[in-house]
């Protein structure tokens, strides 16, 4: 057992995921960055999807109830053990009493915890990830508060003590990411200049940042080309007959702040997206505090393909690296 | 030849534009060419989702190449365009209780984001649609049909298509601004689309009224829940039926004790018939509810 001594900012159980449901509006949910949590997962040898705490920019501080062998991943903070320093990215021991605790992030948003045997919670729909506007998942359907006390399941055989990797295994939090973007959906309806601003423009993370969707602001506003609105559309030339969101789409309301949507995407809704984030940078945006920068860069089929490869080779390496 | 318009998401999402504008036709051919992918079973494809005009899919590009997806959807489109427009569905029929107190309580707190801030949602809707009383609006929403045509947003809420030719169709523009509020199982409207709101939360449709009924439950508590915690699938045809204080508190305590049920009725929609006489067929299906 472990128990929330004090929650965090935003604090919930997540996984990989649960598939399957977008057609009635369930997300995917799940750790906003994947590799993070594979990370953390493999550090403690549990299967690589397992539940781990996912900790938004206020880490928690957390008690255990007996021996457990724990790593941290994600953002770039100091874990403390009972006070002394610990490392990220290698798997260590905990005993009953010892209290867990974490410097703010320097960078990065999000912060996985992972113990060996996983998080014990019921799955809903397949999976033990957090759910909060549907209110179901993780632990009732909510982030954790005070007092709230976690199970953890059996280890695996493969948990051990001082499994770690570093350099180009670890996660990079830049204060600055280039985005790539699959243009396309409703971007027929944006002015020219506008999509070459879109493109050439530095934008800023706004403090509306969650799991929903991020909300970008400072670059120029976004000009749409004016219509007789389509029957059902409303009246702003950024709406659409409400469609189906993307993950990583970019939506544009009233063509003022770019909203990128992730995995607690609102499933579909009336604002024109204008292009698609590619799924290799999606984890990148988890990583993004507000106030960071972002450029968005547009790339064709054939390099979203080639980035998503990439960012299996590097999976197949921490893989080959953490499986022994 | 193909006339919808197809465009990828990412490395992971096919969305494909049946008509820009919504109507029932876009709307079964979007449901048409998602069902029979749904037949056809393809492996990788993980979320088949049909909303309004329009479908999205996501696939996994690393077990079914991008434009064979492409390739397939534009046979189908070509498959489907000449196929019979029919449908096996049901007929729902959902308890309103319009002009209750809560949403009026809510859309009090937000006038200043309406269009007119000295009317309620009701009045506002009924005076735009060129009805004298609330009434008689509330008897024009209650007295025909809706399709459902897309369910998300968030977990089981369901957007409603009207089924009246156009030139009948209630329209009402969402807020200038939206609410950060709306009570669960609010019975709304947005430009032409009805909604209920499955859970609480932020929203800019016009309030009308309240159901009792739930329709999104992840404890699966109601009988007509036991398969699946959201109730609405695109394609239900509901008909709203307006309902008092009493009943409404007869059936809040009816979905307390856990008796709550509702009137559902299995039919086979056939669009060519419907559109041959909207009004009739409507009237058929709704003797069909109440049989």
């Amino acid at each position: 057992m472990l128990k929330l001594i004090k929650p965090g900012l935003s604090t919930t159980i997540q996984d990989a995921g649960r598939p399957g449901y977008y057609h009635v509006g369930i997300p995917l949910s799940g750790a906003l960055d994947q590799y993070a949590l594979r990370l953390a997962n493999l550090l403690v040898g549990n299967e690589e999807g397992a539940a781990a705490l996912e900790c938004t920019l206020l880490a928690p501080e957390i008690e255990f109830g007996g021996n457990m062998i724990v790593a941290v991943a994600g953002a770039d903070t100091t874990p403390k053990l009972n006070g002394t320093a610990m490392p990220l990215n290698e798997s260590f021991p905990v005993r009953a009493a010892d209290r867990l605790t974490f410097d703010f992030m320097r960078s990065g948003a999000r912060l996985y915890i992972a113990f060996a045997g996983g998080i014990h919670v019921p799955t809903v729909l397949g999976s033990r990830s957090t759910y909060a506007l549907g209110a179901f998942g993780g632990l009732q359907g909510r982030r954790l508060i005070a007092g709230d006390m976690l199970a953890v399941g059996a280890r695996t055989s493969r948990a051990r003590v001082g499994r770690r990797v570093e350099g180009e295994l670890s996660v990079s939090c830049p204060k600055e990411q280039v985005l790539r973007v699959l243009p396309g959906l409703y971007d027929h309806r944006l002015s020219e200049e506008a999509v070459e601003s879109f493109y050439a423009d530095t934008w800023t993370v706004g403090s509306e940042a969650d799991r929903t969707g991020y909300r970008f602001k400072g670059g120029r506003p976004l000009r749409f080309l004016d219509r007789t609105p389509p029957f059902g559309a409303g009246s702003d030339p950024s709406n659409i007959v409400d469609a189906g969101y993307p993950y990583g789409s970019i939506q544009l309301p009233a063509g003022q702040e770019p909203i990128i949507l992730h995995r607690d995407a609102v499933s579909g809704g009336g604002y024109a997206t204008i292009g698609t984030v590619i799924s290799a940078d999606m984890d990148k945006i988890a990583q993004l505090q507000p106030n960071n920068k972002a450029r968005f860069v547009c790339i064709d089929m054939c390099d979203a393909l080639a980035a998503r490869a990439a960012a299996q080779r590097r999976l197949a390496l921490l893989r080959e690296a953490l499986q022994r | 030849m193909s006339q919808f318009r197809y465009s990828f998401g990412g490395d992971e999402h096919l969305f494909v534009e049946v008509s820009q504008e919504m109507s029932l036709d876009a709307f079964f051919l979007s449901m048409s060419a998602c069902a029979e992918l749904r037949r056809e079973n393809v492996s990788g494809v993980t979320e088949v989702c049909p909303a309004n005009a329009s479908y999205l899919l996501r696939f996994d590009p690393d077990v079914i190449k991008p434009q064979e997806l492409l390739d397939r959807m534009q046979g189908i489109e070509e498959r489907i365009r000449d196929a019979p427009k029919v449908l096996s569905t049901r007929v729902v029929e959902i308890p309103v209780f319009y002009n209750d107190p809560w949403t009026n309580e809510t859309m009090m707190r937000f006038r200043e984001r309406h269009q007119d801030p000295r009317s309620t949602d009701l009045e506002y809707a009924a005076r735009i649609n060129g009805f004298d009383s609330i009434g008689e609006f509330i008897a024009a929403h209650s007295g025909s049909l809706w399709f459902v045509s897309m369910v998300g947003f968030v977990a089981g809420l369901p957007f409603l298509y009207q089924m009246v030719e156009r030139s009948r169709q209630l329209q009402v523009p969402k807020y200038v601004r939206p609410r950060t509020d709306t009570p669960k199982h609010t019975v709304g409207h947005g430009g032409c689309f009805g909604c209920v709101y499955s859970v609480r939360g932020a929203g800019g449709y016009q309030m009308f009224g309240i159901t009792p009924a739930p329709i999104f439950d992840s404890a699966q508590r109601m009988s007509y829940m036991q398969d699946f915690m959201c109730f609405f699938k695109p394609g239900d045809i509901v008909k709203w039926k307006p309902i008092t204080r009493v009943e409404y508190d007869r059936d809040v305590a009816a979905v307390e004790a856990g008796t709550f049920t509702l009137r559902v009725e299995p039919v086979e929609f056939s669009l060519d018939a419907f559109q041959v006489d909207p009004q009739g067929y409507n009237n058929r299906l709704m003797e069909s509810l109440y049989a």
